[in-house]
């Protein structure tokens, strides 16, 4: 085979390779991205349901609750108090997790326009303002 | 008293110091009379003062020196003398001193084993002019938007507001300077590449040199992400070991392209050929070393990691990382011409096999990159707020490193250049060997499985196949020719593996509401919650429960172990200290979460049977083993060279 050829070889490879590669990346982008809202989009009814999503709040104070079987639910708001949407999730609270704060549940919408979490994350940075607030509009 | 004023002004004074000597180790190359003075002098002076520097913080933390800014807000009276000296990278300010520290170590490392290298003087002193340069940067960032000296006075306040809880763990202590050591550490590649650039000469001498610094950093890289991993096992309490959080992902990527650039510098070393992507490597892995630490220190990033948030330090990363990029690829583009040269190989050879290698761990970097910064983008051109969730890295990642595993095992056993320089005997053995591995981790793979898990997973038993796959060909092939550092290294991989596809896929997880003396079943155990009791440590409060595991069928007592609920008051944190039963084929981990309200007795409980989850961790290990074993015999070709030439 002459250089040529095997440069030209080369090149196909690589262009299918990276085809391949691109191909998956959009699939796999296509199902796993999640769109973030917020309560008062929930209440608007533009979220769509038993979609993957992330929501994003205020843990209304008092609203923490236990059921027995290890099921939590809380209840969360937007800064303006406006509108409220119900968490259910099973499993432990994140160490982070406080009345008040503000958190981000993972999870779908279920047809109650209750919020099913699979996943609950609280976070902050080291001067302790939560930073997910500042960003919605 | 005075004394305790004074010294922090002294560690500023010091930092501004090793500004100007690093200034001068920047235009050596074009100022004669630097250049004439001896090269060890200026990164020596460096690394003094930086590391007094860092000694003077250090102190600062240990004797509660709160008019310093940064030890009031990370420290506290209270909290144990070894935490107060991890408090020193705890956070932003001195996590970048650190860094500094690191690269003024590495730079002194490159100047001291030159004497086994004897690297020419002119390249030598450009190595160590773009290192030089590097640490104005960084110094100057230091100095600028992020001064770890900065005061609090008059008003001293009269306790810290303590480190963060989260932080207040073993694995802490050695996990971001081993990590730094790594990152950092790419920095000499990346200062020999550019100073071959520069110079304009390219001769493959460099490339053997480049490997030692390469694999060093490499292994520290590795270490560092297995020990990330443990930790966030530990303590974030989800009994996962990797998120695809954006701060792990940011010290991976360097990772994979420090892995495919230590397969394609072997290649440049030994046959002449892989030269400007080599080179391209060795820019592309300290500039995402760069792009990790921009991500994590900026702030621009809600994770768990990420706890610092300014916009003035994110511009100075971000045009930093701009400019290293601009020159990096000026140069490259200039002197790409002089690197490229063809030399011949067939298809089947060792170098299409670390072509590969290559071409697939590079794409994986690049998925990993895109969906890291894909909703960054999105939120900076208002495009909408996204996340991209572990879903995507898992399929993608998985699915790409498929053909990588397969590969692997292989490409070592494969002659340089092309099969006819195998004589029929070497052929006829290679395919007999090729034929059993395959015949016989199949055989195990499904049969290993069927015995000690119970069932047949699909996906499991892929993963399974091709981590017998590597293992044993691995095993064969090298236990005889005694190449350690690819022997261990490559079994480590098949180890993780082996580890990371059983954990996940047998894995049991429940999640259930018990009070004192009650007995749930986690797979084969029977698990009791015995007792719950008051507990007061150093700067915290709280409860800590005793578990006990006992065997269902013959109620052997198997372990007891100890799940705690903290309360660090000053900074009003709760955390979870889960409490685990390591062993070499499961883990029993129990995590204490919330009490149910009006209820004073009953308690939600996580536990995870994790079936060879610690063999993540121990193939980590055998990485870094093999990548010691592959330094040291470098050094021993070294010393023979050197003896060669002394005779």
């Amino acid at each position: 085979m002459t250089p040529r050829q095997k440069k030209t070889r080369f090149i196909i490879l690589l262009i299918v390779g990276i085809a391949i590669a691109i191909g998956l990346v959009l699939y796999a982008l296509k199902q796993n991205i999640d769109l973030y809202y917020t309560p008062t989009q929930i209440a608007a009814g533009i979220v769509p349901v038993e979609k993957h999503c992330r929501i994003g709040g205020l843990v209304l104070k008092g609203s923490v609750h236990h059921a027995a079987d290890a099921n939590t639910s809380f209840v969360l708001i937007d800064i303006d108090n406006a509108h409220k949407t119900t968490v259910f999730y099973k499993g432990i609270l994140p160490d982070l997790f406080r009345e008040g704060q503000g958190i981000v549940a993972e999870g779908y919408l279920d047809q109650r326009k209750h919020f099913i979490a699979d996943e609950v994350f609280a976070k902050h940075d080291e001067k302790y303002t939560p930073p997910i607030m500042e960003n919605e509009k | 008293m005075t004394f305790n004023l004074i010294l922090p002004e002294i560690g500023h004074f010091l930092l501004i110091m090793a500004l100007f000597i690093a200034f001068w180790m920047g235009i050596a190359p074009f100022v004669s009379k630097v250049r004439e003075k001896h090269p060890i002098v200026l990164p020596a002076t460096l690394f003094i003062l930086i590391l007094i520097a860092f000694a003077i913080l250090t102190f600062c933390f240990l004797s509660d020196n709160f008019s310093v800014k940064y030890v009031a807000e990370n420290s506290s009276i209270n909290l144990p003398w070894w935490y107060k000296i991890c408090a020193v990278w705890g956070a932003h300010e001195g996590s970048i001193l650190l860094w500094i520290l690191v690269l003024s170590g590495w730079t002194l490392a490159v100047t001291v084993f030159n004497r086994w290298y004897q690297l020419p003087e002119n390249m030598l002193i450009r190595t160590l002019s773009v290192l030089g340069w590097i640490a104005v940067g960084f110094l100057l960032f230091l100095l600028l938007t992020s001064n770890p000296f900065a005061r609090l006075l008059p008003n001293i306040p009269s306790n810290g507001q303590d480190l963060n809880p989260l932080l207040q763990d073993i694995g802490f202590l050695f996990h971001p300077p081993i990590l730094y050591m790594g990152y950092v550490g790419l920095s000499v590649p990346f200062a020999l590449a550019i100073a071959s650039l520069w110079l304009g000469e390219w001769n493959t001498k460099w490339a053997g040199w480049a490997r030692v610094w390469t694999l060093s950093a490499w292994c520290f890289l590795t270490i560092g992400i297995t020990l990330g991993s443990w930790w966030a096992y530990r303590e974030l309490g989800w009994g996962g070991f990797w998120f695809w959080d954006p701060v792990e992902n940011a010290s991976f990527m360097p990772w994979l392209s420090a892995t495919a650039l230590l397969h394609s510098l072997f290649v440049t070393e030994k046959r002449q050929t892989f030269k400007a992507w080599t080179t391209f490597l060795a820019i592309i892995s300290f500039v995402l070393s760069l792009l990790g630490t921009f991500l994590v220190r900026s702030g621009i990033l809600t994770s768990v990691h990420a706890f610092a948030s300014d916009p003035s330090r994110g511009l100075f990363m971000l045009i930093f990382l701009f400019i290293v990029v601009l020159i990096a690829m000026i140069l490259f583009s200039w002197r790409i011409h002089r690197l490229q040269k063809t030399i011949h190989y067939a298809f089947l050879s060792r170098e299409t096999f670390l072509m590969f290698n290559n071409i697939l761990l590079f794409t994986i970097m690049l998925t990993i990159l895109l969906g890291t910064l894909y909703p960054l983008i999105m939120q900076v051109c208002h495009w909408g707020k996204l996340s991209v969730g572990a879903p995507y890295f898992n399929t993608v990642f998985s699915l790409l490193m498929l053909p990588v595993l397969f590969l692997m095992a292989l490409g070592p056993l494969t002659p340089w250049q092309s099969f006819k320089t195998f004589n029929a005997d070497q052929s006829q053995d290679f395919s007999h060997t090729i034929q059993l591995v395959f015949c016989l981790s199949l055989i195990l793979g499904l049969l290993l499985p069927w015995l000690f898990l119970g069932n047949i997973h699909p996906a499991a038993a892929i993963g399974i196949f091709l981590s017998l796959w590597i293992i044993i060909a691995t095993g064969i092939m090298h236990w005889k020719k005694r190449h350690w550092g690819v022997f261990f290294s490559h079994l480590g991989m098949g180890v993780a593996l082996a580890g990371i596809v059983v954990s996940s896929s047998y894995s049991l997880e429940r999640t259930l509401i018990m009070s004192e003396k009650d007995v749930a079943t986690l797979g084969p155990y029977l698990i009791t919650f015995q007792s719950l009791k008051t507990l007061q440590g150093p700067n915290y409060s709280g409860l800590i429960s005793t578990f006990t595991i006992q065997k269902t069928e013959t109620q052997k007592l198997i372990s007891t172990i100890h799940p705690e609920k903290r309360y660090y008051p000053i900074q009003k944190t709760v955390m979870t200290e889960a409490a685990i039963d390591p062993g070499i084929f499961r883990d029993i981990y129990i995590a204490l979460g919330d009490q149910v309200q009006n209820n004073d007795h009953d308690w939600v409980i996580r536990m995870y049977y994790k079936p060879l989850v610690r063999w993540i961790w121990a193939g980590g290990f055998l990485i870094l083993l093999g990548g010691l074993c592959a330094i040291k015999k470098r050094f021993e070709k070294l010393a023979r060279a050197r003896s060669n030439m002394l005779k």
